[in-house]
């Protein structure tokens, strides 16, 4: 089936309210996708799983992406089928400030540790899931980095995070057009010694 | 390395920790594993100690610069990250890629194809406590990275790949010395077979060992080798027909289960032995095919700016299996999103519900059977 036939036969199951706003892939978007809506993606899925038409046993890939400028987060899936060799885009548009959406590991095993990343590194809550825990990063690890807005702390336990730019500590000047050769010379070693200097503090 | 700590004293389950420096875990890994005696109830895997945060770096690299960086997507088979990223841009930015560098791509990949299955063979066959077959394989591998150095300059981050399509063409007499390789790796294969693949105090070690139905493999999303183990015919190579694969013939390997099941650790050992022959064989129809493409015609025309808006999702049949990457636009210099899905990170996700009831040994031979790199899982 073409994406536009499984787009069609999902709104014919689901209504206009569920699965809305296809687009062919035509413009900039290479891949044809279809929105849908955050609480009822685990009917969408169950049917695409289980309905013999569309058999879409390989959920490929979970990928969040943070949208600020709309105060939005993107869930998308990319779903394919072994047997009829064809694929779909879901993309579940939530709310920046409380991303919530059911989780899909009963349908797809698979979304278990995907699901846990994207709750790791973007913050997005899959309701329902049974091991909604950090993977990638240490538990008590703050924020979610792969949001735009994420500052990194100074220091993770006491360990700096921020290491001095090398190339700022030693700054070598360049001998003048007129010839103080000397003069700049005796800068470098001055900025080489304040540099080990700083090394040793840190 | 392992500690074991007693939950009860009345109990006979107890807390073994295992790595993360462990050898048999292929990088950093680390599992707590729950056991009674010998026998796992339950091990839970802790991966992250190799988070670098690619996904994160190529928001704030140009599409060009983030080149390097997917080198070590997967430091094993690096040839093949630098491929998905290349086609995923070539695919959001509408380029072209000449023959002949798409076959330089077949090329360089297949060869890289072969010396991370040597890697997987040997380090699993060392895991189980054969060490011989190491060095073996390492000896045929070492052949490779001397061919890929003369091709790229590099032995294992390659960045060899070019949005458009790849830095080099081959250098003079190349071909040549692939051939000549080649020669001898095919009864090296044969040899390894008769050293460790089909000897029989591995194949009993193995057999029936943490099968893996196809059902199982679909459904957790494990991809490539260890899909095609599982006794699912389906490779990207085949399926998707990318690149100039449909141009060659070659067949795909399935697990059959000759020893045990379908899907148990030797038939995953015993399938990429017969994709590297495969490889082999694509590498002499490609390389004999090459010249019927113009020389040094290696880069495809690109956009004066790289500043394209929208998305595409790419894969490859990477060593790995299925690797995909998804990249968003916005018209800047640099992509929105970058998104690498891998092989090896699926396939961590199933050794916690295939674990109980297994021997701790049996786990090892588990993981070094899934064939997972720790960055890949990481990233």
């Amino acid at each position: 089936m073409t994406p536009a036939d499984i787009f069609n036969k999902l709104q014919g199951e689901f209504g206009d309210e569920v699965v809305f706003n296809f687009n062919d892939g035509s413009e900039g978007d290479k891949d044809p996708w279809c929105q849908v809506e955050p609480f009822r993606i685990e009917d969408v899925g169950t049917l695409l799983k289980s309905d013999p038409a569309l058999h879409c046993d390989y959920l490929e890939c979970v990928t969040g992406t943070d949208f600020p400028d709309d105060d939005q987060i993107q869930v998308v899936y990319h779903v394919y089928s072994y047997a009829k060799k064809h694929r779909i885009v879901l993309k579940a548009f939530l709310d920046r400030e409380d991303p919530v959406i059911p989780t899909l590991t009963d349908v797809w095993s698979a979304a278990n540790w995907q699901e846990r990343e994207c709750f790791d590194l973007l913050g997005v809550l899959f309701d329902g899931h049974p091991d909604l825990r950090r993977l990638l990063l240490p538990e008590d690890w703050e924020g979610h980095p792969m949001r735009k807005d994420y500052e990194e702390a100074d220091d993770y336990h006491g360990i700096p995070t921020i290491r001095p730019n090398p190339i700022e500590l030693f700054s070598i000047s360049l001998p003048d057009k007129d010839g103080a050769a000397e003069e700049g010379e005796a800068e470098g070693v001055a900025d080489a010694e304040t540099a080990t200097a700083v090394e040793e503090e840190v | 390395m392992s500690e074991v700590v007693f939950a009860n004293e009345m109990d006979e389950e107890m807390t073994l920790n295992m790595g993360p420096h462990h050898p048999s875990t292929h990088g950093v890994l680390r599992f707590i594993i729950q056991s009674d005696g010998e026998i796992i109830r339950k091990a839970t895997p802790d991966v992250g100690y190799l988070h670098r945060s690619i996904e994160k770096i190529g928001e704030r690299c140009t599409y060009q610069g983030y080149m390097p960086y997917t080198d070590r997507v997967d430091y094993v088979a690096a040839m093949f990250a630098n491929e998905c990223w290349a086609s995923a841009c070539e695919k959001l930015m509408d380029i072209e890629v000449p023959k002949r560098a798409q076959y330089l791509r077949v090329i360089s990949c297949e060869l890289n194809r072969i010396s991370s299955h040597m890697v997987a063979l040997g380090a699993m066959a060392m895991d189980i406590g054969a060490i011989t077959p190491f060095p073996w394989a390492l000896r045929e591998r070492e052949y490779i990275n001397d061919l890929i150095e003369e091709l790229c300059g590099a032995r294992l981050t390659f960045n060899y790949h070019r949005i458009g399509g790849v830095s080099f063409d081959m250098p003079k007499g190349w071909r040549d010395k692939v051939f000549a390789f080649l020669e001898t790796f095919d009864p090296a294969m044969e040899e390894f077979d008769r050293l460790i693949t089909n000897n029989t105090i591995y194949v009993k070690r193995l057999a029936d060992v943490a099968v893996i139905s196809a059902e199982e493999a679909k459904d957790w999303g494990l991809v490539g080798p260890n899909l095609r183990a599982s006794g699912v015919a389906w490779d990207l190579r085949k399926e998707d027909e990318y690149s100039v694969y449909p141009e060659l013939d070659f067949d795909i390997p399935v697990g059959q289960g000759l020893v045990g099941t379908v899907g148990d650790c030797w038939d995953r050992f015993w399938l990429r032995c017969q994709e590297c022959r495969e490889s082999s064989k694509i590498l002499r129809q490609a390389l004999d095919k090459i010249d019927e493409h113009p020389e040094d015609d290696i880069m495809g025309k690109l956009p004066r700016k790289m500043k394209p808006t929208g998305e595409a999702y790419v894969r490859v049949e990477s060593a790995r299996g299925d690797m995909g990457c998804y990249v968003i636009g916005r018209g800047g210099q640099e992509p929105y999103r970058v998104r690498f899905r891998t092989g090896s990170f699926t396939a961590m996700g199933i050794v916690e519900p295939k674990s109980p009831g297994l021997f701790v040994a049996d786990l090892v031979a588990l993981i070094a059977s899934l064939d997972v790199v720790a960055p890949e899982i990481d990233r």
